[in-house]
């Protein structure tokens, strides 16, 4: 397979995330195309024919979220680039963030141009205080230059951009709650229906689009939906960018087709195991997606349908790789302390689950564990399958169901022996 | 908080009309930069400043985890335990500053230099384990790594 690249298609230097650079590499060429030579209704059309799909997690189709969008209805509309990045195991993001921040910027006004967008928002969590600056330097930039204000490019499209800044919410990532967060609230998530294209920020339409996923319109609208489309697997087309880390010789963020072959990925891109350790498992997505063991990769490619075959999903893109030796128990144990943190409380199934998943598995592991405790997990998750506002409280039940459908003898040994089969381990040299 | 309205007031023009409610964020985070944390005034402030009501403020800093209502030592140094880190090491990096600091969790030194916490995935999981001081990552962390920083701050 070729492993065509779209966005990470440049040397990374100190420099390289500047506006000289960017346009030196053809920046905002695509944006001129589009203000000068395209309707908006024709943008829409190409993000629509290159049958792109969001790269947050869902993989909603892109098109079809913007089809929702009335143009001419005479209220406002807003757009906001989700850059929360909250998803453990995820940092694909923050590369566009500090390396290509103007690629981000283009592509977003190119969709504010499709959308009849006049503000235009990047909420990026609070932590991120380096790709912060990063981006809020591209937007003055971009400012100066005359690529955001009135009067863009000589024409009478008008866009201003706000950075919005988190402070500290996983649940913020979640498309609603992000838009409640910005209206500077708690950042609780809102039951659908509407959607958020019909009422999302200040009950207005608001269309909300991963930072990946934005960052593909400059492309498409450069080269044509058409020629997005022949990218990648029919049902999933396009690149994906992959951050893996964990137990894995070379981590970090890498672009690849969708389609490329899993294990080739694992093994000769990212160079196997740390130390040369066997891979026990990989969760393909973001904890929240269903881990996948070792043998499962080998037959596997890197495209939602695949994955999705497998019982899992291309997710976040947040890989992490998991090597021979370590404990899952323990490792469910880390996942479903992180949920019990993150619960925003409105939803009882999801306030009182997670606090009890989290007690469970901690009873467990200081060797108190029932003989109904696994049973007890599984049903829990189930419970809070779909009986919550927003996805969070499903996610928990896949990371849960997911480990315990696979390594279920690993919990089995430690309430029957009080203790771990693997020592506990989470480290990969500790035992090397 | 009153000498930072300048600064609010050029932040507020970049925001539609009718926005007011939004800047409630934006407004604490820069009074927290200042102060270290939100004090009381700084609430009755926020709110006489943007109209809001005061519930709007008081339930958005009990909600955001890195809002602060008291102050903490002159460096705040965050491990991060989440996954990626913890198979990594951050637990090894957690004990060695909890020896090292003599406080746990959520506590700060008695001479009030350092407070240690724990923080969820900071999407750093490349470059794992991660230590947050203030506002900046250092990545790939190692004991000896932390010994050398430790040295650095103020």
């Amino acid at each position: 397979m070729a492993n065509r690249r779209l966005l990470m298609t440049f040397p990374v230097t100190a420099t390289s995330h500047t506006l000289a650079e960017y346009r030196a590499r053809g920046g905002y060429a695509a944006l001129e195309k589009a203000l000068r030579e395209m309707t908006p209704q024709k943008v829409v059309a190409e993000v629509t024919a290159s049958g792109i799909q969001g790269r947050g997690g869902a993989a909603f189709p892109m098109g079809r979220k913007w089809a929702v969008v009335q143009p001419n209805d005479g209220i406002p509309h807003y757009l906001c680039a989700n850059a929360d990045e909250g998803e453990p195991g995820t940092f694909k993001d923050r590369w566009i963030l500090e390396f290509a921040p103007h690629l981000l910027l283009e592509s977003m006004l190119i969709a504010s141009y499709a959308l009849q967008v006049r503000n235009a928002f990047v909420y990026i969590r609070g932590e991120f205080d380096g790709p912060y600056r990063r981006l809020a330097g591209a937007v003055e930039e971009a400012y100066e230059a005359g690529y955001l204000g009135a009067g863009i490019l000589g024409t009478d499209f008008a866009c201003d951009l706000v950075v919005y800044r988190g402070a500290g919410s996983y649940v913020c990532g979640e498309a609603s709650a992000l838009i409640t967060s910005i209206e500077g609230k708690r950042g609780y998530p809102r039951n659908r229906p509407p959607r958020l294209t019909v009422r999302g920020l200040y009950q207005k339409p608001t269309v909300i689009n991963n930072v990946e996923t934005l960052s593909n319109i400059a492309w498409i609208v450069a080269n044509g939906g058409k020629a997005f489309s022949a990218i990648g697997v029919a049902k999933d087309p396009g690149t994906r960018l992959i951050s893996i880390s964990g137990h894995i010789a070379r981590p970090g963020v890498y672009e690849v087709e969708c389609g490329y072959p899993f294990a080739k990925f694992i093994f000769e891109d990212c160079g196997g195991g740390t130390d040369g350790r066997p891979i026990k498992a990989i969760i393909p997505g973001g904890i929240s997606t269903k881990v996948l063991t070792g043998k499962e990769i080998e037959k596997l490619t890197l495209d939602n349908p695949s994955l999705t075959a497998a019982g899992s999903s291309m997710g976040s893109g947040g890989m992490v790789a998991i090597a021979e030796g370590t404990c899952m128990v323990r490792l469910l144990q880390v996942l479903l302390r992180f949920y019990h943190h993150e619960s925003c409380g409105q939803c009882t199934p999801c306030r009182e689950g997670m606090g009890w998943l989290h007690r469970i598995i901690d009873r467990i592991v200081a060797g108190e564990g029932r003989s109904e405790d696994i049973e007890r997990l599984y049903q829990i998750s189930a419970w809070n399958d779909g009986t919550t506002i927003c996805g969070m409280g499903d996610a928990a039940g896949y990371a849960t169901v997911g480990i315990l459908n696979k390594f279920r003898d690993e919990f089995e040994y430690w309430i029957e022996h009080k203790r771990s089969r693997n020592d506990g381990a989470l480290e990969c040299p500790r035992f090397s | 908080m009153k000498h930072l309205i300048p600064e609010f007031d050029r932040m507020r023009a970049r925001y539609p009309k009718g926005f007011e409610s939004s800047l409630v964020l934006p407004c604490l985070r820069r009074i927290q930069e200042d102060r270290g944390f939100v004090a009381d005034e700084d609430i009755d402030g926020v709110v006489a400043y943007l109209g809001v009501p005061r519930i709007q403020v008081e339930e958005v800093l009990s909600f955001y985890g890195q809002f602060r209502r008291k102050a903490i030592g002159r460096c705040h140094l965050q491990v991060c335990r989440n996954l990626s880190c913890s198979l990594n090491g951050a637990e090894r990096i957690l004990d060695h500053l909890t020896k090292k600091l003599g406080v746990k969790p959520g506590e700060t030194t008695a001479d009030g230099r350092y407070t240690l916490s724990t923080v969820e995935c900071l999407a750093a999981c490349g470059t794992a384990p991660v230590l947050m001081v203030g506002d900046t990552y250092h990545e790939s962390m190692t004991p000896e790594k932390i010994d050398a920083l430790l040295k650095t701050l103020p």
